[in-house]
């Protein structure tokens, strides 16, 4: 789950990093009250992603009149995919210099690991590339932890003059937020100096693991979920993965990888599927609900049904199914393909409820359902 | 890496629905099940073997575990697995999906420390055709799995089911296949189970299913040389829209890297035929077989 700058910041604050005097603001009237009690402000779109300036989303303006036309832009647009709904205005600041700060999961050293740069403020990606040797990097032994000496070590080389030790200081507890808060990623770009040396988070990524929420419950409520379209709600709200797509295949299979071969060999015979939904893991149990959703898209014209059942019984699957089919009594021609774990008892309820045999190999029902559909 | 007969197995949340349906289906398949896990039911049995505490009460009483298996919900996983670590078991199959990313941290940390074989997070499990089966894969499915001389690594359960179902159709059996998981922190990653399938005699061909997201695939194919056994492989993915978590975690291409186009090339690079769908995998196989 990713927050917006302002729910990041109220987390950083509350561990006791610095943040930049601000107010959140929902409405035109309030972001010229706010610049009114700051003056010169930042008005800031608030959506949980980057590059924000760049699509027009940031504006430095100096009084209440550039507030309210600033406002007016903001508020309200759309940026890569997200509605902004609000804004934060955050007062100007002397800035003398920009540092860059994170702690993210490495998945390839299964490790967290802590980055910082004493060349902030620009993308880190693109640093990556140009200058690597800009950037420094700390594997953290999670069950060790980080203390200020081993940061302290990792810094030597870097030139942080006066802000040595409150650098250090501001890691320590950055990583300490990210281990309270189950986060993938939190990262402060730029982090500022200020003229008078105090360190100072001018923007805040925040990440926190979805499999967390049973012990982030409250937190993961402040976040904001992935723009989603309507049949994907009514998926999230069902527990299922599912993704709306552009094409005219409808697919229903078990397990991510059997899901995204059906999707692979779909492409393969020149069709496109409609949709991404597996039921794999405890979901096999929900075929009807699962078909249901598949079926709510009216650009489906085919249905392909692959099962290859491990854990996930086919029988279970098949009849789920057949009970959505005796309900909906949908028109589209359906294809199957039924192995694994149940597989005579499906291939059965099948042949009699529906009087359909499946196809032997996979290529062979998704090839007649992609023909099924032009 | 790979189970046998003679390997003795624990698992962990044995009483549960799956667990002790699943540790049935291991027992008639030929798993030596020695002893479960459930603290609430200690002292009894399940599955005709005792239940214990936990996993460090169960080795103590049964000495050295060769391997455990986990029917343990996410909440509870990082617990149970650094238990079993600290009792000494030599592997450990975790299927747990959706464990925290920091507790997976944690139970690798643990693991490094006292030499554990983790597999997975988020694995089905792994199966060795004739002889044990250890996690929750159809190896009593004789048009599933037959004693072979192919060796098959995969990330999913399903898609690896699939794959071994085509290839016993072709004739071919199985040596060994590896379920490494979908979690995007695997303890057993593909080049690490492809050394393990370099080093069994039984193995004469690997096949490699792979997923987009990740560097794996990429880091096994520049093994693939000095494995020195034919290698056929199919990657999925290759149709999903890049930036969308298609289901597994560990499945999500930012970028180029992870993506199916990197993968590929590389894998090919090293020497592998990389088929485009899963039904191509047998032919391939054949002709690799005929070339070596």
């Amino acid at each position: 789950m990713d927050f917006v700058e302002y729910a990041g910041k109220q987390i950083l604050a509350a561990a006791g990093l610095a943040i930049p005097r601000g107010i959140h603001c929902t409405t035109a009237e309030d972001v010229v009250d706010a610049v009114r009690i700051l003056g010169p402000s930042a008005i800031k779109a608030q959506v949980p992603i980057g590059k924000r300036g760049k699509a027009g989303g940031i504006k430095l303006v100096g009084d209440e009149t550039e507030a309210r036309s600033a406002a007016g832009q903001i508020l309200g647009m759309s940026i890569g995919g997200y509605r902004v709904p609000s804004v934060l205005v955050e007062q100007k600041a002397a800035i003398s210099r920009e540092f860059y700060a994170a702690v993210m999961n490495d998945t390839a050293a299964r490790q967290p690991l802590v980055l910082f740069s004493a060349e902030g403020g620009m993308d880190i990606e693109e640093l990556a590339q140009s200058r690597p040797e800009a950037i420094c990097r700390i594997a953290v032994d999670i069950e060790k932890g980080l203390d200020a000496r081993q940061v302290g070590a990792a810094l030597a080389a870097v030139d942080l003059g006066a802000q040595r030790d409150a650098v250090a200081e501001l890691l320590v507890r950055l990583y300490e937020v990210y281990l309270q808060r189950d986060a993938e990623l939190v990262e402060i770009n730029p982090l500022a100096v200020l003229a008078d040396g105090s360190l100072v988070a001018l923007d805040c990524k925040f990440r926190i693991d979805d499999s967390a929420a049973f012990r982030q419950t409250e937190q993961l409520a402040q976040g904001t979920p992935e723009p989603r379209s309507e049949l994907e709600a009514r998926g999230a709200e069902l527990g299922f993965k599912y993704i709306e797509l552009d094409g005219e295949v409808g697919l229903l299979a078990n397990g991510a990888g059997l899901t995204m071969t059906t999707m692979d060999v779909i492409a393969h015979c020149g069709g496109r599927a409609a949709n991404f939904l597996e039921i794999g893991g405890d979901a096999y149990t929900k075929a009807t609900p699962a078909l249901e959703l598949v079926l709510a898209n009216p650009k489906v014209k085919s249905l392909v049904v692959n099962f290859c059942g491990a854990f996930a019984r086919t029988d279970v699957m098949t009849q789920g199914v057949v009970d959505a089919w005796a309900t909906l009594r949908p028109t589209v021609p359906v294809f199957f393909s039924i192995h694994g774990t149940g597989e005579e008892e499906a291939v059965a309820i099948l042949q009699q409820h529906l009087g359909i045999e499946p196809y032997d190999r996979m290529e062979d029902a998704v090839q007649a359902a992609v023909e099924a559909a032009r | 890496m790979i189970l046998r007969k003679q390997h003795s197995v624990l698992i962990q949340g044995i009483t549960g629905r799956q667990g002790r349906f699943w540790s049935a289906k291991m027992q008639e398949y030929g798993t030596r099940i020695v002893g479960g896990v459930n603290p609430k039911q200690a002292g009894e049995t399940c599955c005709d073997v005792p239940v214990f505490a936990s996993a460090r009460e169960a080795a103590d009483e049964l000495g050295g575990i060769d391997l455990s298996v986990m029917f343990i919900p996410p909440v509870s996983a990082r617990d149970a697995a650094i238990d079993a670590i600290e009792a000494g078991v030599r592997q450990l199959v975790v299927l747990t999906e959706h464990i925290p990313a920091q507790d997976v941290m944690r139970i690798h940390a643990a693991a490094r420390h006292h030499g554990t074989r983790i597999v997975g997070p988020n694995t089905a499990g792994i199966v060795t055709p004739g002889e044990a089966f250890a996690g929750i894969m159809p190896a009593f499915n004789r048009r599933v799995f037959m004693p072979g001389d192919i060796g098959v690594i995969s990330r999913s359960g399903s898609l690896g089911t699939l794959i071994c179902l085509n290839l016993v159709n072709a004739g071919f059996g199985q040596s060994a296949f590896l379920g490494i998981g979908g979690d995007p922190m695997l303890g057993t990653t593909t080049v690490e189970a492809l050394r393990a399938l370099q080093a069994d005699e039984r193995t004469r061909a690997i096949v490699i299913v792979g997923e987009i997201g990740g560097a794996m695939e990429e880091e096994a194919a520049d093994a693939l040389r000095e494995v020195g056994k034919p290698v056929v492989s199919f990657i999925a993915g290759r149709a999903s829209p890049p930036g969308k978590k298609m289901g597994h975690a560990g499945a999500i291409v930012m970028g180029d890297q992870g993506s199916y186009r990197s993968k590929r090339e590389r894998l090919e690079t090293g020497g592998a035929q990389v088929v485009d769908t899963p039904g191509q995998i047998a032919d391939a196989l054949r002709q690799a077989l005929a070339r070596a």
